[in-house]
């Protein structure tokens, strides 16, 4: 097994296993964060359910960070093996004879990605995790008076404040469109690498497509939507 | 036709290559882009200048020695033909043709265009072969029942001549779809599925250990293969893998 790890299909498969689990994930989250357009309810409940699951918590999200940091640690790797064997670059090379921009580019879509992510932890992820487990917050917000839970959770509303600096939205508008650009290679290029040859055909292909434009412009959707509603 | 050639010149494996350039006149379209070297060369030993080299043998399409680069594609701007079956009209009066060598860390340049591909010979003799006793009862490949699409595909994978336009045309040198040809060949027949694993393992072993890069996918080899080598040999390649290793 130690054997299999060495060479570089298995590099290449363990990078789509991590991809193919990572478009699973970026799914749920979208479907999560959607319901915040037409109930801040639904948001809160279902927000307040993943940040206080124990399952989700201490599970779910360790294996989480495990494969996105292992998905951007294995494609630095990748591209470091690469440029190492082509070292040597043509005079003159016309790429797109062949290939499409976002399949010869998926290190700097990845780092737009990397760089969007760490605005995203800094924004909602390094918060919530201060307000769990340095200030004890697990109740989303909510204050105990008289043994009764009440007031609001504050997931919606730091959603909301979040969305309404402009400069941010932007700058998560623009990571969108690098995210669809890695997705509409990503996608089929996963199943190539784990040997499958369904991602050659149409089915897939067209599915791919909805996937990388649909999710990405969701996800743009939802900031713009909380910018002009806050 | 009147052409301005920017060529790759390179004295030998340890010097430092540069472009050359070169005005070439009354070219016929008619001609292959080789015979249009041959005459550019003629040119260059009457003026007791070195003449340009580069690699050919059948000119037929068949040897896969002809490998260049020209303007930025394995084989030129043509599709599912080598260098020897480009004609000149494919490109117009005046055009400017840059001609380099294949590029990969892997294929070192010998002089000017031509590269040293031997790291294709050794993972062939990695793995890619069957071994057969030939003792004088073998049994007759043509006795043994082969399903059409098996024997359809492990030909279409046959056809790779090696050339290493894949390689060449990849950004990351990757030499996964000869590989995966040369492993699908045999992996299709019922010969070949004996030593499968084996040959799965090293010939990938050598691979890596030959230093081509790694494959993302992009699809440039199958769309530069002079034999139209399909990609989907890349995903075979990677199930025998599994399939020796993992299962």
């Amino acid at each position: 097994m130690s054997v299999f790890f060495n060479t570089s299909i298995a590099r290449k498969i363990s990078m789509a296993l991590s991809a193919i689990f990572l478009m699973v994930f970026l799914l749920q989250h979208f479907a999560i964060n959607f319901t915040s357009v037409f109930s801040s309810d639904t948001f809160n409940e279902i927000s307040h359910f993943m940040g206080t699951n124990p399952l989700v918590q201490f599970v779910l999200q360790p294996i989480l960070i495990i494969g996105v940091i292992f998905h951007f640690v294995m494609g630095f790797i990748l591209e470091f093996i690469n440029h190492r064997s082509s070292k040597v670059k043509y005079a003159y090379n016309n790429g797109s004879a062949n290939s499409s921009w976002m399949s010869r580019n998926m290190i700097w879509s990845g780092l737009a990605i990397l760089s969007f992510m760490l605005l995203h932890f800094a924004d909602f992820w390094f918060p919530e995790i201060d307000a769990k487990f340095i200030q004890g917050d697990w109740e989303g917000g909510k204050i105990m008076v008289d043994g009764i839970l009440t007031g609001e959770y504050r997931y919606f509303t730091e959603l909301q404040h979040k969305f309404s600096y402009a400069p941010r939205v932007i700058f998560y508008c623009i990571a969108f469109c690098f995210l669809s650009l890695h997705l509409m290679h990503g996608f089929t290029s996963a199943f190539q690498s784990m040997g499958s040859t369904i991602g050659r055909k149409k089915v897939l292909l067209n599915l791919s497509y909805a996937y990388s434009i649909c999710i990405p412009l969701g996800f743009v959707f939802i900031a713009l939507y909380h910018f002009f509603n806050h | 036709m009147k052409l301005k050639l920017k060529i790759w010149r390179q004295k030998n494996s340890t010097s430092k290559g540069s472009i050359v350039n070169y005005d070439v006149d009354n070219i016929s379209p008619n001609m292959s882009f080789l015979e249009m070297l041959d005459q550019l060369n003629s040119t260059l030993i009457k003026n007791d200048e070195s003449p340009v080299a580069f690699d050919h043998d059948c000119r037929e399409g068949i040897c896969g020695s002809c490998s260049l680069y020209i303007n930025g594609q394995a084989h030129g701007p043509d599709r599912a033909i080598t260098t020897c079956q480009l004609h000149m009209r494919k490109f117009k009066d005046g055009d400017t043709i840059f001609i380099e060598p294949f590029r990969a860390t892997s294929f070192p340049v010998i002089k000017d265009l031509i590269v040293d591909r031997s790291a294709f010979d050794r993972i062939q003799h990695a793995g890619g072969y069957i071994s057969v006793n030939t003792s004088g009862n073998t049994q007759d490949a043509n006795s043994i029942p082969i399903n059409k699409t098996d024997a359809d595909n492990a030909f279409d994978a046959a056809t790779c001549i090696g050339c290493g336009a894949c390689v060449a045309t990849c950004k990351n040198s990757s030499a996964m779809l000869f590989v995966g040809a040369k492993i699908s060949q045999y992996a299709l027949l019922p010969q070949g599925k004996v030593e499968a694993s084996d040959r799965v393992t090293k010939m990938i072993d050598q691979m890596d250990l030959e230093g081509f890069g790694n494959c993302s996918n992009t699809g440039a080899c199958e769309v530069e293969c002079p034999k139209g080598i399909s990609l989907d040999n890349i995903a075979r390649m990677n199930r025998e893998l599994m399939k020796s290793k993992v299962l």
